[in-house]
């Protein structure tokens, strides 16, 4: 195959299945969707591919305001407004008032690079609609200045989603698509390892224990995912907290050290905290 | 190649498409899904799946589909998995291995065999034991092509077979007839979106600008317009207290969903039935009551009107004078709901109960009836229906 293959990084782990969707969108070179729940390291896949395949990436994050236009090129023509008020003679070529967007950088890119758009589903309903042609063509028209722009190295686009809106089924089938679900223990041991290779063993089997049983909490608004465990195992490093105090058998310890890295939502304190106070009791009274 | 398997999935109900099916066959044409049936599966799962809420689907009909398995899809199987095997024996093989297949009784054959090897296999490895074709005798270790996804003796490290990858079936909790959470509300209802321009214009607005300056010599004309914003109204009745208790967390959820994504949402509560009065407060619920006549009166017609409630109760309160159970009322329930109708012709009724269990209590027959079917079950895939009636 012409193209190096990605298969994770030292400092991402990646499972078989998103592997062969990332090799696949790059071996096809179409874009490929990536959803999951927050915090699985959507965005993050983008700078390990691009890093490991040493490409340059180009990233473009939307927002609710985001217009596609604006990834390939916008018209200034508010500045250009402005100078032929002032008599500029820049006002004459109108190329001077194009700027070139993320999208069109990438076309430009005299390697292949790898072109994120971040959150696809924060920007408005139409956007996905509206870059059709530029993702299946790699090219687009350029109005102002009757120029066509090609890409040079038709780039691996890696698209991230939050779910947020529904996105077009015509945007859907131009895409590979991969779910990234929530790693279980095995893949999180990896994905712990890859950024604390020093930790010790003891304590990281009791943090990921604590750690699957807050997030097996019924009722939480947020649960905790692999950002937060990283935050918080980094956490507990700092503090040097010893494995014992993460055990769970002894109900006075219920409550893990530095849990506010865990849980970001107050009610979800709440509500822990409550549960660990009941749990508490019933197990004195025993 | 693999036409048989797009139709199963067609016919499952997945919304897969010819470009889809074509993009796959050219990512196995390229080789990426050479290796194993674990490999291939995770391809056609990239290429062919496209929204979370399908894996489990996906999973399903895969499983059926590669296992032969007795089901509803009986009479479609299966050529598939055997030309495509062969396929892939073709490519592996070399001409004198292919000759000892068919010494073996050719590939039908040895894929029979293998079945039953297979099968076998499943239950000792649950045991515990080793994989086979590892130690070298089998035949089918030999070619290192594997039917039904069971790899053989190629990866030491891998020890789980393929098929239980998707027979894990680990996205059913995202299946879309399934869970409803607040998050999956918001996505069903912002298909209600229609967004406008109202109120004050506070936006510059760039092209009438430009238009506009041009028009005007190139002096400077600047314009302003409104910021865009959901339009959508809402009224949303919930049916509290009594039988609606077991449906109390997915009404929560659903109304602190609708909450968020609409600006104008007016809420009442009711109890069983509409009658002539609501209230917004359940804890003063005696004390502080809406009428009803009220309500049609403030609220215009381009509210869209949402109940919520298991429409489970006697017939007669719904139907007669002095049918409620809290009070006396002077009118039947039936004439309120037709009034409420009468004023918003955009109305659905979510009701939480399955919908498999509408059929056996008169009363949601009747509030079916009586909302012209517009009865939709509390699920994602009711809420999605019951939004396409509202807009």
């Amino acid at each position: 195959m012409a193209h190096s293959k990605f298969s994770g990084t030292s400092t991402y782990v990646a499972t078989d299945d998103l592997m062969m969707a990332v090799n696949a969108a790059v071996t096809l070179e179409r874009p490929i969707l990536i959803k999951g729940e927050p915090g699985t390291g959507k965005t993050q896949l983008a700078i390990e591919v691009a890093n490991s395949l040493g490409k340059p990436l180009y990233e473009w994050h939307i927002k609710s305001t985001t217009k596609a236009q604006q990834g390939l090129y916008e018209y200034d023509a508010v500045a250009r407004l402005r100078d032929s008020q002032l008599g500029d003679a820049r006002v004459h070529d109108i190329s001077n008032y194009i700027l070139r967007g993320k999208v069109w950088e990438a076309f430009d890119s005299n390697v292949q690079p790898v072109l994120l758009i971040d959150e696809v589903d924060k920007a408005d309903i139409e956007f996905p609609n509206d870059l059709l042609q530029e993702l299946d063509r790699m090219e687009f028209f350029v109005y102002e200045t009757k120029k066509l722009v090609k890409a040079v190295h038709r780039p691996i686009i890696i698209i991230t989603s939050n779910n947020e809106k529904e996105l077009p089924d015509a945007f859907l089938r131009r895409c590979f698509f991969h779910y990234i679900k929530f790693p279980d223990k095995s893949t999180m041991e990896k994905i712990v390892d890859v950024h604390f290779p020093e930790l010790k063993k003891d304590l990281l089997a009791e943090a990921l224990n604590a750690f699957y049983r807050v997030r097996d909490v019924p009722g939480l608004k947020k649960k905790p995912s692999t950002s937060e465990l990283l935050d918080w195992i980094k956490l507990l490093l700092a503090e040097d907290v010893p494995p014992e105090m993460l055990h769970a058998d002894d109900p006075r310890k219920a409550i893990p050290p530095l849990y506010g890295a865990l849980l970001k939502n107050e009610q979800d304190v709440h509500l822990f905290e409550q549960l660990v106070f009941l749990d508490r009791r019933s197990g004195s009274s025993q | 190649m693999l036409i048989p398997f797009f139709f199963l999935l067609r016919d499952g109900g997945m919304k897969t498409s010819i470009t889809e099916l074509l993009t796959l066959l050219e990512a196995m044409q390229k080789g990426l899904a050479a290796e194993s049936v674990d490999d291939f599966y995770y391809l056609s799962r990239a290429c062919l799946v496209k929204d979370e809420s399908q894996l489990d689907r996906f999973d399903r009909i895969f499983a059926a589909y590669f296992r032969g398995v007795e089901d509803t899809f009986a009479d479609l199987k299966t050529d598939l998995p055997e030309d495509w095997l062969r396929h892939q024996a073709e490519l592996i093989l070399s001409e004198e291995e292919r000759a000892r297949i068919e010494a073996l009784g050719g590939f039908e054959e040895l894929m029979r065999a293998l079945q039953e090897r297979l099968d076998e296999q499943d239950e000792r490895h649950e045991g515990g034991n080793k994989w086979i074709g590892t130690a070298g005798t089998s035949p089918f270790g030999a070619y290192g092509y594997n039917p039904e996804g069971v790899r053989i003796g190629q990866h030491g490290s891998r020890n789980r077979s393929a098929v239980k990858v998707w027979d894990k079936r680990e996205y059913r909790n995202l299946d879309d007839s399934v869970e409803l959470g607040t998050r999956n509300i918001k996505v069903a209802l912002r298909r209600l979106r229609k967004l406008a321009r109202e109120g004050a214009a506070d936006q510059l607005d760039l092209d009438d600008t430009i238009d506009k300056t041009a028009r005007n010599a190139g002096l400077l004309d600047i314009r302003m317009v409104p910021e865009r914003h959901n339009a959508v109204k809402i009224l949303l009745c919930l049916d509290i207290g009594g039988s609606m208790d077991d449906h109390v967390r997915i009404c929560e959820e659903l109304f602190s969903a609708s909450r968020s994504e609409f600006k104008h949402l007016e809420y009442f509560y009711f109890h069983n039935f509409i009658y002539e009065s609501l209230w917004k407060d359940n804890r003063r619920r005696h004390a502080e009551r809406i009428p009803t006549v009220d309500i049609t009166h403030k609220y215009g017609a381009d509210y869209k009107l949402i109940f919520v409630g298991d429409a489970t109760m006697s017939p007669y309160e719904i139907v007669y004078a002095g049918g409620s159970v809290e009070h006396w009322n002077e009118e039947p329930g039936a004439m309120w709901i037709k009034r409420l109708l009468n004023t918003y012709s955009k109305a659905i009724w979510l009701n939480p109960e399955p919908r498999s269990r509408w059929d056996y209590t008169p009363s949601v027959k009747i509030t079916s009836e009586l909302m012209d079917g517009r009865m939709y079950p509390l699920t994602i895939a009711g809420l999605d229906e019951g939004i396409k009636a509202l807009r």
